[in-house]
């Protein structure tokens, strides 16, 4: 699962050039410094890959597939390819993180876990991987989330963890990694924080990575096997960014495949209303790493916005950062709106629902897609992640094109 | 002038110091420097400034609460450097405790030189130890400043070997797991904490996290060369939103309080 380290792997003290290290106060270092040989140990334990392969196999439905959108593609004139990773258990990319990280936790005896979320596939994630791994959890999430994602609590309460609404700051997904970070500072004796995303101190970053690196990896060996070539592009979402470096990964040693992450740029980056951190944002220090940030002169963070709970941070992954300030990936904003089109693109083309997260990448794709075209000829081929299903966004989605008012109306 | 000259002024007396923390901007500008001069005049011996910033993330509610109206209030870098400049001119070591990111915003260099000219001591950083920290301790080296790192109960030795050598002006123990926050019962990590970090440096050790009345302060005070106190002032202000008076009456009452603490 992990080889040698790579040209675009971070450095001993977890820095991608720049970006990522460890800013964090001197009473976690201790925890994070023996979360770090763990993982490099297990990883290098061919016990533990094992058994991590067999339970993403087996619990959660990996590999999962790769799916040519033969009616998209027809309508955009390229072919779309779509990692469906919609289709795993709990209906996202994310139990592929937290399967690792909980194993780990069983492997370092540690008896409960913390996790932060936002969109609560994050949270729900956890709390699967928490009840399978007989671990006691505890969700931290932000109030206004809580309201905004109350299926996916629920979800998480069946589960049996216990999820604790926060309403400091901007009661969002950065104040509930506040929280959850706090929890940790009191409890990390006996408590590992399941990290949601390929961001924070190291080595959060390249750990999340690693457990997501399966989605890029299958989807190559899927794409070289199905149509005998690699894509020219492969494009996802970028909030902190698992589900994006989980695709990369795989792709970024190919210098010809292009690599396209979309953020999500809320009302447009133009109205200040928006979560582009690495279009819009400045570097700093958020949250244990250095990376970009929506921050202001004064380095207070900017609150975010975004249609998508799950993309709506103003930091992100700083593998991103490094990787956007290298031109190896190109990252650009996708509005509420262009996505909402493109969830009801999916949803109406090939019966796919997918997240709002997903839907920014697939909007962005096909936004890119004819310079593609310009570039590669009718041939040309994009491979989407569409990292999650959209059961969970249905609230919002009701709300934004007015479904259910009147049967038969649409 | 460096904190550890009002630690050796405390060591003289045979006592321990009395480190008082409050955010800057709060209840707001004006009104900060009123209490801050108030714990100046009651019995600290350093002071330690807030720097308000929005994701404190070792702080708890009472001094995250405060913070959160600092910033409300507009409170920005440039004030609390104001508020440093204020605080010093009464001849008490101030440092500014600050979170990372405002100072790598405003200019680490730039930070320095414009807090040593506001006559600040130094700054405390609670997310920043000294191995992500060589361009502070440049910064601060040049410019004469103090550097206070935090060592904690989980630090190894070899960990407080590396932060007390790189710290200036005194060392702070955290002395408890866990964030800010007046607690009932002092912990029983911090002496074992206090004898560990004497072993490794010279340097005066301040304790931390949690303390709140003047019994408390006694029974740091006899294996610590300092008691740091700040979300119990803070809790005073936040007690009294509606009486600016009565809130630094109560502050006075508070800091005297500690201030015997510590002599005992």
């Amino acid at each position: 699962m992990t080889g040698q380290p790579g040209r675009y792997d971070a450095d001993e003290r977890g820095f991608f050039g720049d970006f990522g290290g460890r800013f964090m106060p001197e009473a976690l270092v201790a925890a994070l410094d023996e979360l770090t040989v763990a993982w490099r140990d297990a990883m290098a334990d061919p016990e533990f890959v094992g058994e991590f392969e067999a339970i993403l196999r087996d619990y959660a439905g990996t590999p999962s597939r790769l799916y040519h959108a033969e009616r998209l593609s027809d309508q955009v004139g390229a072919r779309v390819l779509l990692k469906r990773e919609d289709l795993n258990h709990t209906g996202a990319h994310k139990i592929r993180n937290v399967l690792g990280q909980a194993l780990l936790t069983k492997r370092m005896g540690k008896k409960r876990v913390i996790a932060e979320t936002g969109a609560g596939q994050h949270g729900v994630a956890s709390a699967t991987a928490a009840a399978y791994f007989g671990l006691d959890c505890t969700v931290y999430m932000g109030a206004v989330d809580v309201r905004r994602q109350a299926l996916n609590v629920a979800r998480m309460q069946l589960l049996g963890a216990t999820v604790i609404p926060v309403d400091a700051g901007s009661a969002t997904l950065k104040d509930a990694i506040n929280e959850a970070l706090r929890d940790w500072v009191a409890s990390v004796d006996h408590t590992a924080y399941l990290f949601g995303t390929a961001a924070g101190p190291h080595p959060f970053p390249s750990m999340v990575r690693d457990f997501c690196r399966g989605i890029g990896d299958e989807a190559r060996a899927q794409c070289l096997e199905q149509f005998g070539r690699l894509p020219h592009a492969v494009a996802a979402c970028v909030g902190g960014g698992s589900n994006a470096i989980g695709l990369f990964t795989a792709f970024l040693e190919d210098d010809d495949v292009e690599v396209w992450g979309f953020e999500p740029g809320g009302d447009g980056v133009e109205t200040g209303r928006h979560a582009a951190t690495i279009h819009a944002g400045e570097s700093g220090v958020l949250h244990g790493a250095r990376t970009y940030v929506l921050q202001d002169e004064d380095g207070q963070t900017i609150e975010s916005h975004s249609i998508s709970a799950g993309l709506d941070y103003p930091g992100v992954g700083p593998q991103h950062a490094a990787l956007a300030r290298a031109g190896r990936a190109v990252y650009e904003p996708v509005t509420d709106v262009e996505a909402m089109e493109a969830m009801a693109l999916l949803s109406r083309t090939e019966g796919i629902i997918p997240a709002i997260e997903s839907a920014h990448a697939l909007a962005g794709a096909l936004r890119s897609v004819p310079a593609l075209i310009e570039r590669h000829g009718p041939e040309a081929t994009v491979l989407v992640n569409l990292s999650g299903r959209g059961d969970k966004d249905m609230g919002t989605a009701i709300e934004w094109f007015g479904l259910g008012r009147e049967a038969g109306a649409q | 002038m460096s904190a550890r000259l009002a630690f050796d002024r405390a060591r003289g007396e045979g006592r321990a110091a009395l480190v008082g923390y409050l955010p800057a901007g709060f209840p707001d500008l004006a009104g900060s420097i009123d209490a801050v001069r108030v714990l100046v005049e009651s019995g600290c011996d350093v002071i330690e400034l807030g720097l308000p910033y929005s994701d404190p993330v070792m702080d708890g509610p009472t001094i995250q609460a405060a913070a959160q109206q600092a910033l409300d209030g507009g409170t920005r870098t440039r004030d609390v450097l104001k508020v440093v400049e204020e605080i010093a001119a009464t001849g008490v070591p101030t440092l500014v405790m600050t979170y990372w990111n405002p100072v790598e915003r405003y200019g680490v260099e730039r930070f320095a030189a414009d807090l040593a000219s506001a006559g600040g001591a130094g700054l405390i950083t609670p997310d920043l130890t000294p191995d992500s920290g060589q361009e502070w301790i440049a910064a601060a080296d040049a410019h004469d400043l103090d550097k206070v790192f935090l060592v904690a109960p989980s630090s190894t030795d070899e960990r407080i070997a590396m932060t007390t050598a790189a710290c200036r002006g005194f060392v702070y123990a955290t002395a408890v797991m866990g964030v800010t926050g007046a607690r009932a019962t002092t912990s029983d990590l911090a002496a074992p904490l206090v004898a560990r970090t004497k072993a490794a440096t010279e340097l005066p050790v301040g304790v931390g996290l949690g303390v709140s009345n003047g019994d408390q302060a006694a029974e740091i005070a006899e294996y610590a060369d300092g008691v740091i106190v700040g979300s119990a002032f803070v809790r005073t202000l936040l007690d009294h939103r509606d009486d600016r008076a009565a809130g630094l009456r109560a502050l006075d009452s508070l800091t005297q309080d500690l201030a015997r603490g510590v002599r005992r």
